[in-house]
């Protein structure tokens, strides 16, 4: 088997009183697609500012590409493409010449940087904004430049820090798509994200990341498997009357939670539960069966939802 | 024995030119970046000169009966005396504009600083760039404006005078350099530039020797020429332009300006890595 690209052991990170990432252990092989799920403030950003190679460990243990990030950042940076939460392209040149500044940046010659530049500008469909400038394109198109930004390297890993927050749907599966594309070439995904579609999309494995630790770890199907059931049925009762009716609906389901605006039942068989509910004289004003999400199993880990 | 993985062959082999040029690679981008306003420095770096010295040379010069200075061949024309001072002023200018504005841009505004530090350059290595990049707009400068000088007859000994463009970019980092590192530690533009304009480079412009020599001010007021980039590379200036007598030697005015300069950028890496390496 080939070494780990990634392998964290204990790996721990405070801010005075303030411990960020609580000793969290986890490998990613080459060619993976993997990610940290959890909320916001859940340590997932520090974790990847730790891996980038631009935040040192307070203690633990860390091997990037086989070298210590402490004394060989620039080493590990040289191999990694990093889009970060909030773009920081540079709105003062045009959208080709961001690329190939970029490129420089890891002393690739200018001719190569050109012509990386114009595929990565076909690859991210950009082709016909190369002179454009930066605050003239839209949000996708932003996040997919610095995506093309990120490749200039050819990198070993992509890391990418909540890569569609804020991007309309449409924008995002654009995005998805062209993610994926990378993940066939055998790119080394690495990313975080609150959104569990995202995730179950993108994730071969992921890690379920809350208040710093690992709470859970493995493909989105075998979490969903191993922590919620097949099917979940979601009632609406109106907001003062859920808490009542989850009472009476105890035991009628594997598990049941109360959120503030709905009820949730988890069960294997959602039409044959929907059928009892109605036998038991309870009438929801809306029901819903659906499959279960990541989303279940981070409720049932936490007993806390994704997005607050 | 170890096995030394491709991976981390490549990762080592690809570090070796960053670590070498990444002060150069980031120089690169700035100065590519500074074509979006390539006319406004066009622009500042003549016309500037043009007024100053028109103004000062023409206007202000015909009512001055006195000589106000003197050089190694006795008195000297008021624009002799003044025009240094201004070349020096104009290198402070830059660097009052380049070291506050477009590092808060950096880290907060356009983020810029944060792109090129996820990429092989280091820290220190974002800071020089910035500072090779503004070097070589305070040189355009301060080359502009020696040129300018000597079209208008103000300077005593051209060739000596050719030194003048290194003095004032000397004057422009002694002042910028802390300032970089003053504006790199600010989270937020609190006002805290405008104020660095007015109560700090326009005193210094007014009190150090500029207009006037610094010893006709009352020996109170002196300090602030003492401790002033701006008087220093004034009187470096006019040593080369006509050659002074008394006063500090010539190579104090070097030293002063050299250590401003030197500490200012210790101080603006150091600062550099705390920001960008939490």
């Amino acid at each position: 088997m080939s070494a780990p690209v990634i392998a964290a052991q204990g790996l721990t990170k405070t801010f005075g009183d303030l411990t960020a990432v609580a000793g969290i252990d986890f490998e990613v092989p080459p060619g993976e697609s993997f990610g940290l799920l959890g909320p916001n403030g859940a340590g997932k950003s520090t974790t990847m500012r730790m891996v980038g190679a631009v935040s040192s460990r307070t203690s633990g243990s860390l091997t990037v590409l086989g070298l210590d990030p402490e004394t060989h950042g620039p080493e590990i940076r040289s191999q990694l493409g990093v889009v970060p939460q909030e773009d920081n392209l540079d709105t003062e040149l045009r959208v080709r010449d961001n690329l190939i500044v970029y490129g420089r940046y890891f002393g690739l010659p200018r001719r190569l940087c050109a012509t990386r530049a114009d595929e990565l500008l076909t690859f991210a469909q950009l082709e016909d904004k190369a002179r454009a400038k930066v605050d003239d394109l839209s949000g996708g198109m932003k996040r997919r430049l610095t995506i093309a930004r990120a490749l200039i390297n050819e990198p070993r890993i992509l890391m990418l820090d909540e890569p569609t927050t804020g991007l309309d749907p449409q924008a995002r599966h654009v995005l998805w798509d062209r993610l994926f594309r990378l993940k066939e070439r055998g790119t080394t995904l690495v990313l975080t994200t609150h959104y569990m579609d995202e995730a179950e999309q993108l994730c071969d494995r992921l890690v379920v990341v809350d208040h710093g630790r690992i709470m859970a770890e493995g493909s989105p199907a075998s979490l969903i498997r191993e922590y919620s059931t097949r099917e979940v049925v979601e009632l609406r009762f109106g907001s003062d009357h859920n808490a009542s009716a989850a009472a009476q609906l105890e035991g009628a389901a594997q598990r049941v939670e109360v959120l503030p605006d709905r009820v949730l039942l988890y069960t294997d068989d959602g039409e044959g539960l929907l059928e009892r509910v109605a036998h038991l004289g309870l009438h929801p004003t809306t029901s819903l069966v659906r499959r279960s999400s990541l989303e279940d199993v981070f409720l049932r880990l936490t007993g806390r939802s994704l997005i607050e | 024995m170890t096995v030394v993985e491709p991976m981390t062959e490549a990762a080592i082999r690809g570090a070796e030119r960053p670590r070498r040029f990444g002060a150069l690679y980031i120089a690169e981008h700035q100065v590519r970046a500074m074509r979006a306003y390539g006319w406004t420095i066009v622009v500042t770096a003549v016309g500037s000169p043009l007024v100053y010295l028109l103004g000062i040379g023409l206007g202000l010069a015909a009512f001055i009966d006195q000589p106000v200075a003197s050089g190694t061949a006795g008195p000297v024309d008021y624009v002799w005396f003044v025009a240094p001072a201004l070349l020096a002023a104009a290198a402070v200018g830059v660097a009052l504009d380049e070291f506050t504005y477009v590092v808060m841009a950096g880290f907060k505004w356009r983020r810029i600083f944060w792109g090129m530090n996820a990429s092989p350059v280091s820290p220190e290595q974002i800071c020089t760039g910035l500072i090779l990049s503004v070097g070589a707009r305070i040189l355009f400068t301060t080359t502009a404006y020696y040129a300018l000088m000597l079209a208008f007859g103000a300077v005593g000994n051209p060739w000596a005078g050719l030194a003048m463009p290194f003095v004032g970019l000397l004057a422009g980092l002694a002042f910028g350099l802390p300032l970089l590192a003053y504006s790199a530690s600010l989270k937020d533009d609190g006002g805290q530039f405008a104020v660095v304009q007015r109560f700090i480079f326009t005193p210094l412009f007014l009190f150090s020797g500029t207009f006037y020599p610094l010893d006709s001010v009352p020996a109170w007021l002196q300090w602030i020429g003492w401790v002033s980039p701006l008087w220093h590379a004034s009187e470096l200036g006019r040593d080369l332009s006509y050659g002074t007598s008394g006063g500090w030697p010539w190579w104090t005015h070097l030293a002063v300006l050299l250590v401003m300069a030197g500490v200012g950028w210790v101080l603006a890496r150091r600062t550099f890595v705390g920001r960008l390496r939490g």
